[in-house]
């Protein structure tokens, strides 16, 4: 089992805002991320698939693939919008980082099925600044 | 038990071309990789190992030998070369990054008595690297 990783780049705004929280409360949990005029981030995502070495190709699975997959299913909706209002998965539903990645890795992981990719997602790793960044691998991991 | 990673730089050129594939089925898998002039990288390589710490030293090995080992093991050989034609491993198997990653892993594994080995990074570039735990 040979792991791959690929890093894309994407930058988007959002605002931290719980609908079902009083005002207060949004800036007590959320502080600057609150401001309603929302704020912006350079997010560095990086893809991690997994499978064998194919005996062909001697490659893991074809990286135009995986690159139009990425594109299609992380860049185009997310690249240069307003999370909390361009993005339908985050219009209840407060798009921190770590609710970014699970979508992320959500919308990867069917894509990849649904195209037939030989290998699997192992993982997302997002950077929302070069000091903050969360990983997730799927519910079942988490669950294991 | 504690991991230690070591990094090392190397360059080297390479060309994805499978001799079981007509020209245009290379052409069409590999793309501008099937050159068959070539193309290089400079690669970074990261050798994890694991082990617990010695409580003489604090150290789980003593770096200079996983250096040299690196050195004498993977850099003689890979440093500055053309993979398909200088390193006997890729006579009959293109050398991917996933390809390198799992021959630097046999390379490695067994003259590793010191410590256990348990992960080779590999990155073709900054955005694109491979990992490998031996199995």
């Amino acid at each position: 089992m040979v792991y791959l990783t690929r890093r894309y780049r994407f930058s988007a705004g959002h605002r931290l805002h719980n609908e079902t929280v009083t005002a207060e409360e949004n800036r007590r949990i959320y502080g600057k991320c609150n401001n309603p005029n929302g704020h912006g981030h350079n997010y560095v995502l990086e893809v991690t698939v997994a499978g064998t070495v194919d005996a062909l190709t001697g490659m893991v699975c074809d990286l135009a693939v995986l690159d139009g997959i990425v594109e299609k299913a992380v860049l185009e909706p997310l690249d240069h919008k307003n999370l909390n209002l361009d993005v339908k998965a985050f219009r209840h539903r407060v798009p921190t980082t770590e609710n970014l990645s699970i979508e992320i890795f959500e919308s990867l992981r069917k894509m990849l099925e649904a195209q037939g990719c030989r290998a699997r997602l192992a993982r997302v790793r997002l950077e929302e600044t070069e000091s903050n960044f969360f990983e997730y691998e799927g519910a079942r991991s988490l669950a294991d | 038990m504690i991991c230690v990673t070591r990094r090392m730089e190397f360059s080297a050129s390479h060309f994805y071309h499978n001799l079981n594939l007509t020209p245009e089925e290379n052409r069409r898998i590999f793309g501008k990789c099937n050159n068959p002039l070539g193309h290089g990288h400079n690669y970074t390589l990261e050798v994890t190992v694991s082990g617990s710490i010695n409580p003489t030293t604090g150290m789980v090995l003593d770096l200079k030998e996983l250096k040299a080992l690196l050195e004498r093991e993977v850099l003689q050989l890979m440093d500055h070369k053309l993979l398909n034609k200088e390193v006997p491993a890729f006579a009959d198997k293109i050398p991917t990054t996933e390809n390198i990653a799992v021959e630097i892993w046999r390379l490695l594994e067994p003259k590793l008595t010191f410590c256990k080995l348990h992960r080779i990074r590999l990155y073709e570039t900054s955005d694109l690297f491979v990992d490998y735990f031996g199995e």
